[in-house]
């Protein structure tokens, strides 16, 4: 799947909560469920500080596709992380860097991506996209 | 119904935004140390300022000009009987606590020297810390720290210890900002003056509850923000005796902190001018005396005696709930509530309270030194103020209740 069929998933899964609860305990279930990175990435190296959360993204280039795992002190921030993960791990970096991320917006998840929340989830899709630009080179 | 001094209905129908609703639901605010909400009173003045007399101070022969200089030393002298300031050019209006620590940290560059030793308490915001470390490389001076108790206390014996006759400076907060602790500031003067040290007071989080009386506590310089006091955010002040501000340079050179210029030597201007160059936020002046008023007519003692009636009610309260641990257990506290959930991140607690219209602040709240005291990564906080009720703290415990069995 291309990312934005992911996403266009994402956000129609959304659009069936009915109100801001089950949203959040989906995203709360995401968190929980998911081992995000192995503990050998949880390192200092890896860590985005936030005000609020910590941070920790890894990414990895496998057969021209790169894989991302990351992980959050706060469940809310790994809910979302797991989205993100979901919406751009396994893709081309191309793609990546050319993708948007808009469906965040449309999930109803905007406030966690604004810089007043300072949590770290902002400066993760930025390390994302660097991650992306960064392989990208390598791929040239 | 006036409980404690105050009527609630009276005084919450002066703040306009408290009838907002937040994703839904009337708004709780409980981010009162943070920044305090703004009255009617109050905006109306900003209002008349833009709408009638806007003009620059101190220059214009003018009518408008004059009547906004005028305006402008009225509340000056407002902020100067409200704290007992000896002089009104001992109050410089800046644009906020942390431009007035600079001010003070800035000037002490000029009177420092290697082995001279400067005091901070290990409660500090990073407002009054990182201003003085700066301060520290450019001299050579030391920084040493009061240490803290479980309590959320000063340790004053560690304190009295770190005194000696190279202590230039000791600077420490009136109240904790992350754990609401009022701090023994008299006794904290009185010991420093004994060696000759002289005493920055950071006032932020004590002046929406306590009036200072600078002249009593003989304090050397005192500085506060006015968007704590129901003012506007972008003003604020520093006190400091006239001798004392005198000994120090200039920070900003510009514009009205002059008194003659030549391209081989300027002469700066008298107190407060020399430390205001520029354009200062004029309406924002004028409004900081006009919040001072307004709290003033309610009445501070009855301010205190209702937000200390809300602090024992909501600690009582939380306190049922199980997991949580509340930090800052001083004796003497402001309305101020700092906790945790077992388990839980406070940055997830605070979300989901924020779906509920319950506004607190999470994080560390610029007091990093305390988290890591506590090695926690942050707190809850909520902060009370009298315009604050016990049925929004019922709603906020309902919410915190339902929070943590989302989250748990």
């Amino acid at each position: 799947m291309t990312i934005q069929e992911i996403q266009d998933e994402i956000v129609e899964e959304f659009n069936l909560f009915e109100d801001w609860m089950q949203r959040y305990e989906y995203m709360i279930e995401l968190g929980k469920s998911l081992p995000l990175i192995a503990p050998e990435f949880k390192t200092d190296d890896n860590i985005i500080k936030g005000c609020q959360s910590k941070v920790w993204v890894h990414a990895e280039l496998k057969d021209n596709q790169l894989l991302f795992s990351a992980d959050s002190d706060a469940i809310i921030t790994k809910g979302i992380i797991a989205i993100l993960i979901r919406a751009f791990s396994n893709q081309h970096p191309k793609d990546i860097l050319d993708a948007d991320t808009n469906f965040i917006d449309q999930i109803g998840l905007k406030e966690h991506l604004s810089p007043t929340r300072a949590n770290g989830l902002v400066s993760m899709i930025k390390q994302i996209k660097l991650y992306a630009i960064a392989f990208q080179t390598q791929l040239n | 119904m006036t409980y404690k001094g105050i009527d609630s209905k009276k005084v919450r129908a002066d703040f306009p935004i408290l009838s907002r609703e937040v994703n839904g639901q009337p708004l709780v605010y409980f981010d009162n140390a943070a920044t305090s909400q703004t009255p009617q009173q109050v905006i109306d003045i900003i209002v008349d300022y833009y709408s009638r007399y806007n003009a620059n101070i101190h220059r214009g022969v003018h009518r408008l000009s004059q009547e906004a200089t005028d305006a402008y030393e009225i509340a000056r002298q407002t902020i100067q009987t409200h704290f007992n300031a000896a002089k009104a050019h001992e109050i410089i209006l800046t644009s906020g606590t942390t431009h007035a620590i600079n001010i003070v940290a800035s000037g002490y560059a000029a009177l420092l020297k290697e082995g001279d030793e400067l005091v901070v308490s290990a409660m500090e915001h990073h407002s009054n810390i990182v201003p003085w470390q700066m301060l520290c490389e450019k001299t050579g001076a030391q920084l040493k720290v009061i240490p803290m108790t479980q309590l959320g206390t000063l340790d004053m014996d560690a304190y009295y210890a770190l005194l000696n006759k190279n202590t230039k400076l000791v600077f420490v907060n009136h109240v904790s900002n992350a754990l609401g602790t009022v701090n023994p500031i008299e006794e904290i003067i009185t010991k420093a003056h004994a060696v000759g040290a002289k005493v920055l007071v950071d006032g932020a989080q004590a002046a929406p509850h306590i009036k200072a009386d600078v002249q009593a506590l003989d304090i050397d310089f005192y500085v506060t923000s006015a968007h704590k006091l129901c003012g506007p955010t972008g003003v604020g002040m520093l006190y400091g005796k006239q001798d004392l501000l005198n000994a120090l340079p200039p920070y900003q050179g510009g514009g009205e902190m002059i008194a003659e210029v030549t391209f081989a030597k300027t002469t700066y201007a008298d107190l407060p001018h020399k430390f205001e160059a520029g354009t200062p936020n004029i309406a924002g002046g004028i409004a900081f005396g006009a919040a001072l008023d307004y709290m003033n007519e309610i009445g501070f003692e009855a301010i205190a005696a209702f937000e200390n009636e809300l602090l024992v009610y909501a600690t009582n309260e939380l306190e049922q709930v199980e997991g949580v641990q509340i930090y800052g257990q001083a004796p003497e506290k402001t309305a101020v509530l700092s906790f945790n959930v077992k388990g839980i991140h406070p940055y997830d607690l605070g979300s989901i309270l924020d779906q509920m219209g319950i506004a607190v602040r999470t994080g560390h709240h610029c007091a990093q030194p305390i988290m890591d005291f506590y090695q926690i990564p942050g707190t809850v906080r909520a902060s009370f103020s009298f315009y604050n009720t016990k049925e929004e703290i019922d709603r906020m415990l309902v919410a915190l209740k339902r929070a943590i069995s989302m989250l748990q």
